[in-house]
């Protein structure tokens, strides 16, 4: 995976300029845009970014080439290093700047620069900063980490257990600096096509707890249109209202969403098949409920609490639906309930999605070099499929500076 | 003033969140995104046209709180496509416009005879944007997903817990949202390489790969290390993995369900906690470096609950955050929305006019753009409201046409 093949195709943003100057808040920005063919030069200071000290390590022995938080975010871009504080560098990082299409920035490295100065050598320069809450906003001197952003911009009221003595949850993996990130593409690539038809750039304000309380769905809106709030519950949404469980944990220990239990003929037909197929017919008592359910000509949801016979089938298909789960492994269920028709999913484990059928014949992992270590190693792969400028890890996470020469020999011919 | 996209034109079939979400934001910068609809079945495949909540009493395909705050800015039209007429004047649609987008199941445009190569006969250089579970090849092309199901299966779900509990997963369809950032990712950068070679291209996605991808370090840590994140006591996510931290995590204060998000970054932070807490075990010798609190983090845990919970939540976070360690309320929807500063000067919450349910309160943009900033003040179209624009100012069929298409049942 070391640079494209004979006949490889060009990325969607082959030739694209990117100068990155982010801590964790943006650098996944820069890693959706550099797998997509950008030219991201990373600029780190000569110690080497923050990111490269965050675990986990490569057989767990720390070192600056051996995070992989720092592998993961940062496939397919250059390193520069560069130490802001002395006059020479920071003449570097103004002639990066001012041969970039988009400056993407984040963190205390690079708070001082603003658009207004920029554009007058760069008037393309698309500058996207992102920050917790906005440069200049009334919060903006506020610390933040993902965990402060995303209890405080919203998602963690949603998340959690029924049982409310039990904390509200943040989800992992940093999902509060992914959404700001997405966030940063999708308007620097707004910007782009605003450039391809004007020659104008401008300055993009990113920002993290808005992203956030615009990315929570019901919890926003059901505020917004009803004034109520809604409650978490264990594995499904927050409602103003309880709904029923959806998660049982199957025979292997592995858990499965349930999903929407049985409500037609059809689904009722392919639950007692089910069961049949499986031998179980017998020992489910209720069969005869679902049975029922088959037969029956249509289902009038808003009668469910007038009309005890349909409230006892309904019960059944959940019943049957949750017994069926506790039987059988996880996959079995999941595939087995796919293949009927029913919309329900495995719980997997992030490193199990890397080993299920599907995503291997899709060739979601990919296996990039890693020549120093004398490794390959598989990451996640291709979050899109471009028919004619796909998704591609151009080269591993660079080592601490491995680009410096190649790049400030560029910039010195610029300089002519 | 026209906005930065007002030069493209998108045929939209997209709904529910997963795909409204994408063209929602192209919407918001002057893409003329039209929506189109089924008038036999009243756009009920987009199940959140009639879903709750609603402003008032009243129920219906127009009234839907979630479908208006998802269609803002774009224009509705109805078509059947199960008529000969109907699929003519769609390709006549798709012959003037940049991009189709669409999130039904896999194979569902290609059944109606609109798959990428016949879109690709009408229009050369059309970009087609497909979003579903599973994408169009594979395995389980045919199965099916909304958001819990994305999230179950792309690994979120599990990613989201205490130790020791079942996944408590995302309260909300985290991956509804992000699967529709992709699209929007991937609309905007196939224009882009449109704009630099002439070529346009069919960008699938299957949702459950773009959530599979971020989980990133949890993937490494099992691919390099073999250590996989289902193991004794993990997840629990309220802690920090990456990087280490002690203590983070989610506090009980003063009140009924209240908490506060509690997060020492780096000795700086814990030296700061220490003096605004003035608690006397923040002195104690195990708790002298991030190993050792890491190594008594439930005991660190313990005590910092004891002292949260004696106050309230907002006090605690501005008592914390005075000394400049980040700390919050975890805030209830009402209090992010109507009491924080910072999302009103923001100018988060539009107000939109929709033609039934009035004005209504939407999400707005996280971002500002000093030159072609967003606009969003048009609600989410009812069915057929744009029909005489887009069939008559668009397409020039006059006024008459449209009234017996619309009588024929064609519109």
């Amino acid at each position: 995976m070391t640079g494209p093949g004979p006949g490889a195709l060009p990325g969607a943003l082959e030739g694209l300029r990117v100068v990155e100057l982010c801590d964790e808040l943006g650098t996944f920005a820069g890693k959706l845009l550099a797998d997509m063919g950008a030219e991201v030069v990373k600029v780190e200071p000569p110690e080497g970014d923050r990111a490269r000290t965050y675990p986990p390590f490569a057989d767990d022995e720390p070192g600056p080439e051996r995070s992989l938080y720092f592998w993961h975010y940062n496939t397919s871009k250059a390193s520069v290093t560069l130490d802001l504080g002395a006059e020479a560098d920071r003449e570097r990082l103004r002639a990066l700047i001012d041969r970039a299409d988009v400056l993407l920035q984040s963190g205390e490295a690079g708070a001082d620069l603003t658009w207004e100065p920029l554009r007058e050598t760069n008037a393309g320069l698309i500058m996207v900063t992102l920050s917790p809450f906005g440069r200049g906003m009334p919060r903006a001197e506020e610390a933040a980490t993902d965990l402060t952003i995303l209890a405080g911009g919203g998602p963690v009221w949603n998340c959690g257990y029924d049982d409310h003595a039990l904390p509200p949850v943040r989800g992992g993996g940093n999902q509060g600096y992914h959404t700001a990130s997405h966030f940063a593409v999708m308007s620097a690539l707004v910007a782009l096509l605003h450039r391809d038809e004007t020659g104008r750039g401008q300055h993009i304000d990113v920002n993290a707890h808005a992203a956030a309380n615009v990315t929570t769905e019901a919890g926003t809106y059901t505020w917004l249109v009803a004034q109520q709030t809604v409650q978490r519950q264990t594995g499904r949404h927050a409602g103003v209202n309880p709904s029923m469980p959806s998660q049982v944990l199957c025979a292997d220990g592995r858990y499965v969403n349930t999903g929407i239990p049985p409500r037609r003929p059809e689904s009722f037909a392919a639950v007692c098949e089910w069961l049949t197929t499986m031998g179980w017919a017998e020992e489910f008592l209720e069969f005869p409920l679902l049975e029922e359910g088959m037969r029956r000509e249509r289902f009038d949801m808003s009668m469910l609490q007038q009309d005890e016979e349909l409230m006892a089938i309904f019960g059944a298909g959940r019943a049957a639906m949750n017994f069926l789960a506790t039987r059988l492994t996880a996959y079995e269920f999941f595939t087995g309930g796919q293949e009927r028709g029913f919309q329900i999913g495995i719980i997997y484990s992030p490193e199990e999605v890397l080993t299920d059928p599907h995503f291997i014949a899709r060739g979601f992992p990919v296996e990039v070099e890693h020549p120093e270590m004398e490794r390959t190693v598989t990451y996640p792969g291709a979050p899109y499929r471009f028919g004619a400028s796909p998704w591609r890890i151009r080269r591993r996470a660079p080592l601490l500076g491995e680009d410096n020469a190649r790049v400030f020999a560029e910039l010195a011919a610029d300089a002519g | 003033m026209p906005g930065a996209l007002s030069h493209l034109r998108i045929c939209d079939f997209t709904g529910q969140l997963a795909g409204a979400g994408a063209t929602r934001f192209l919407a918001a910068f002057g893409a003329q995104v039209i929506r189109i609809e089924d008038p036999v079945n009243q756009g009920r495949w987009d199940i959140l046209r009639g879903m709750p909540p609603y402003v008032d009493e009243r129920r219906g395909v127009e009234l839907g709180g979630p479908f208006n705050n998802h269609n803002v800015e774009k224009l509705g039209v109805t078509l059947n496509l199960r008529t000969e007429r109907g699929k003519e004047l769609l390709r006549e649609l798709v012959a003037i416009s940049d991009v189709v987008a669409e999130n039904f199941s896999a194979g569902v445009m290609e059944r109606w005879g609109f798959g990428y190569e016949a879109l690709k006969a009408i229009r050369e250089d059309v970009i087609y944007v497909s979003n579903c579970g599973f994408g169009h090849a594979g395995p389980y092309r045919d199965y099916k997903t909304w958001g819990p199901i994305v999230q179950a299966v792309s690994g979120l779900t599990f990613s989201s817990g205490l130790a020791d509990q079942p996944p408590a997963g995302w309260g909300y369809s985290y991956m509804d949202h992000t699967g529709a950032y992709y699209m929007a990712i991937a609309i905007l950068m196939a224009l882009r390489h449109r704009n630099r070679t002439g070529e346009g291209q069919w960008v699938d996605i299957g949702c459950t790969e773009a959530g599979a991808s971020l989980t990133g370090p949890a993937v490494l840590d099992y691919t390099v290390n073999g250590r996989p994140l289902r193991r004794q006591g993990s997840p629990d996510s309220n802690r920090s993995q990456h990087p280490a931290m002690a203590p983070h995590g989610i506090y009980p204060s003063r009140g009924e369900d209240t908490w506060v998000a509690i997060a020492c970054r780096d000795e700086r932070d814990w030296r700061a906690f220490a003096e605004a807490t003035g608690e006397p075990w923040t002195q104690e010798g195990r708790f002298a470096d991030l190993r050792g609190r890491l190594v008594a983090q439930d005991a660190l845990d313990e005590l910092v609950a004891g002292w949260t919970r004696a106050r309230g939540n907002f006090e605690a976070a501005a008592a914390l955050q005075g000394a400049g360690v980040p700390a919050t309320a975890v805030q209830r929807p009402e209090e992010r929305i109507d009491r924080d500063p910072n999302t009103e000067a923001w100018g988060l919450w539009p107000t939109v006019r929709h033609r039934e349910m009035g004005d209504v309160r939407v999400d707005g943009l996280p971002v500002h753009f000093s030159e072609t900033d967003w606009t969003i003040e048009r609600g989410g179209p009812c069915l057929g409201e744009h029909n005489a624009e887009v069939f008559g100012r668009l397409l020039g069929l006059d006024a008459d046409e449209v009234a017996s298409l619309t009588e024929e049942g064609v519109l």
